[in-house]
């Protein structure tokens, strides 16, 4: 189940006619989305299509306006969630430009995240000691060492390190949906190898993926189940990973030409 | 930006009103008043001609607008300069407390009774112009250090108080020194004999509550070769219309190779979010590195107040002495900040170290104004500066005045600035990881702080942090 074409298991997000404008321009202009508990869905399409827009209007993001159109999450109306509400309901974005916080470690941020979760979830929270325990196990699990956790969040950090903590909280948050705003831009090959891995490693029946990209690379490891174009605020073609490799050889041209039309 | 507004709407919650009989004197300043005041604490003669002094020095001299704030004038004839408690218990006994007045300092966390007092802290707590209570006095002593209220002092230890009153901070320094010299009640003194660490965390709390009151507090250690000590601060007011003045004088010796912590958080009342009433905290704090190798370290946390202006200083007398100063001062609804350091090297080998960090939200005004003087026989001085400020919405203002003045080429001076803003992204970045906006600042606040509390003493770290906290809530949406 959940790995076929969006035709087995639960709904978990379904999106419906959405309009979005930030800063009075309409950006996404009806947008249509299903994704079933544990499918991994790509977002493809040209800059400018809106494709960060979706990411950050699901993550609650402030500045966006929602005209019209409806999003249901496990069958809550998502967009009447606040931000955090949503990240404990477990919709994590991992994001495009993370920002710094000087003076806190990612391991004081990432506890105190955690805890929020837990709370909402009824468990105890976990103090710094079991915390640490914890995320050794976390660690462990995909592989990487606790290099980047007594650092300052991002603070200092490459390009290519800031995505990599993005992928190392969405491993400790265990989020049901993550979406990944274009987490392999800025990334060298090797770095790019090792983002997708994790990524493959967190992927499960319970754990949906929403990756916007605009490069097929990132979808070479991690092959999804569905994959959608979007042009011009529409998402204009969907269909399985063979799609990616048609826009990787034919560009986006042809299907924004087809947008224009319709 | 306009849910980043939405917030710095956090009540004072140290804002009562203490219901207790107290001897107020009538408002209005003169040699009478002056002479009542000293009579009021059994002073000796030498202090008498000492205040007045500074008073016919304070006639002569104008009240200073150089800062950047702004206020109305300040009627100093509609003040009354003493206040106290009527029933005071004798010096030494502290069940003999009024138990309204321990009421008091227990609901701001400062138990006096034996039996709730902070371990590792002695406390003295000054209640208007008189100290009510002094906790360790006695187990202090056997080390031979002195920890009482400075009245005391004067008359039990007047030859060390003759010795050094006034040698940092000159009667006639500045309009407000010269004032608090011709009318301080109480405060604290702290001697540290020779080659001792002073066993206890020291600390005073001060406590403004009667109205139409101003508070001048006078504060002296001295610590002496080889010594230690760690001395902490703090101090709250209750919430009224009116402006009420503090004007304090602090000083501090250091001699050969030893060392003095001095730390301060500082909450009067800051006024409503229009400005109304809150304390005029205008402050001289100077400490002198009067031995080689001595050290003076400053930590404030400044969060209250309508205005502040102080620079707690060091002047760098003695060879490779270290003079410290870290800030955080914070500025919301409509409070007014004009603080910083002076940094005076005169030994050679001398350093010094400025971190300063400033918070302005609300409509609130942060100024850094800061002097690194290095005087000519200064050879090999150092200094190193960082001053950061932060912006929390639109409507507030951060401004930095560093003032650098090197009169020996040998001198290194290091000088760091910058400034952030909490944007939406930030608070975003944090909300989308299951944070609260309130936490959500309260963690973007407290790390660009750490610096900074981290050079606390533990016991006050965390109340620093919670404080923050307070004044902030409210501030982003």
């Amino acid at each position: 189940m959940g790995r076929g074409k969006g035709d087995g298991g639960r709904v978990l997000l379904e999106v419906k006619g959405l309009r979005v404008s930030v800063a009075g321009n309409e950006i996404l202009k009806g947008v249509d989305l299903t994704i079933r508990d544990g499918e991994v869905h790509a977002i493809m399409g040209p800059n400018g299509s809106g494709k960060s827009t979706l990411a950050q209007v699901l993550a609650g993001h402030p500045a966006y306006s929602v005209l019209a159109g409806t999003a249901t999450y496990e069958g809550k109306d998502l967009l009447d969630m606040k931000p955090e509400e949503r990240a404990r309901a477990g919709v994590f974005l991992a994001f495009q430009y993370p920002v710094e916080i000087r003076g806190i470690t990612n391991s004081y941020f990432l506890r105190a995240a955690l805890n929020a979760l837990r709370r909402e979830r009824g468990e105890p929270e976990l103090d710094p000691i079991d915390f640490l325990q914890f995320l050794e196990q976390k660690l462990k699990a995909i592989g990487w060492d606790d290099s980047m956790l007594n650092r300052p969040v991002n603070e200092g950090f490459s390009g290519g390190e800031k995505k990599r903590n993005e992928i190392l909280q969405l491993a400790v948050l265990e989020p049901r949906l993550a979406i990944l705003d274009e987490t392999d831009s800025g990334l060298d090959i090797d770095a790019l190898k090792t983002v997708a891995e994790t990524v493959n490693k967190l992927r499960g029946p319970d754990r949906a993926f929403l990756i916007v990209t605009h490069y097929q690379r990132l979808l070479n490891y991690n092959t999804p189940d569905v994959v959608h174009v979007l042009a011009d605020g529409r998402i204009v073609k969907s269909g399985g990973p063979e799609l990616a490799h048609e826009l990787e050889a034919k560009g986006y041209d042809w299907l924004r030409d087809a947008a224009m039309v319709s | 930006m306009t849910s980043i507004e939405a917030h710095v709407q956090q009540p004072y919650k140290y804002g009562f009103v203490t219901d207790i009989e107290s001897e107020v004197v009538p408002a209005g300043l003169n040699e009478d008043v002056i002479r009542l005041i000293s009579d009021k604490k059994g002073e000796p003669e030498w202090m008498l001609d000492w205040r007045l002094k500074a008073y016919r020095n304070w006639l002569k001299m104008s009240e200073p607008h150089w800062p950047n704030v702004k206020y109305g004038p300040i009627d100093y004839q509609a003040i009354s300069y003493y206040a106290a408690p009527k029933k005071l218990p004798k010096l030494d006994s502290l069940d003999q407390v009024d138990p309204k007045l321990v009421a008091t300092f227990e609901k701001l966390g400062i138990p006096i009774e034996e039996q709730k007092r902070l371990t590792g802290v002695a406390v003295d707590a000054v209640f208007d112009s008189v100290s009510v209570a002094t906790t360790f006095q006695a187990e202090l002593a056997k080390y031979g250090v002195i920890f009482c209220p400075i009245s005391q002092a004067i008359r039990e230890h007047g030859d060390l108080v003759q010795k050094y009153l006034s040698t940092v901070v000159p009667i006639n320094d500045n309009f407000f020194a010269a004032l608090n010299s011709a009318v301080f009640t109480d405060g604290s003194f702290v001697y540290v004999p020779k080659g001792v660490r002073c066993p206890l965390e020291l600390s005073t709390y001060f406590r403004i509550n009667a109205s139409s009151t101003g508070q001048f507090e006078r504060t002296l250690i001295i610590a002496d070769e080889g010594s230690y000590v760690s001395y902490l601060e703090g101090c709250s007011a209750p919430m009224r219309d009116e402006h009420q003045l503090h004007a304090a004088v602090v000083e501090l010796v250091a001699h050969d190779r030893a060392t003095i912590k001095y730390s301060t958080i500082q909450n009067w009342y800051p006024g409503d979010e229009e400005g109304k009433g809150g304390i005029y905290n205008f402050v001289t704090k100077r400490g002198k590195c009067a031995g080689a190798n001595s050290k003076i370290s400053w930590t404030q946390v400044e969060t209250g107040s309508a205005i502040t202006w102080k620079y707690p200083g060091c002047i760098l007398q003695g060879d490779n002495s270290i003079g410290e100063f870290y800030s955080v001062a914070v500025t919301s609804h409509k409070q007014q900040a004009d603080t910083g350091t002076k940094m005076i090297h005169l030994g050679k080998n001398t350093r010094s170290t400025i971190v300063s960090k400033g918070i302005s939200a609300g409509r609130g005004q942060n100024t850094y104004r800061g002097l690194v003087k290095i005087m000519k026989g200064a050879e090999g001085a150092r200094n190193y500066s960082q001053c950061d400020s932060m912006l929390i919405g639109d409507k507030c203002g951060a401004h930095t005045f560093p003032y650098i003045d090197v009169r020996n080429s040998t001198a290194i001076m290091e000088h760091e600035a910058s400034t952030s803003k909490i944007g939406e992204d930030q608070i975003f970045y944090l909300r989308q990881r299951g944070l609260s906006s309130e936490d959500a600042v309260s963690m973007i606040v407290n790390g660009f702080c750490k610096e900074v509390f981290k050079e606390l003493p533990m016991e006050f770290a965390v109340e620093a942090t919670r404080l923050l906290g307070i004044s902030l809530e409210g501030s982003v949406g």
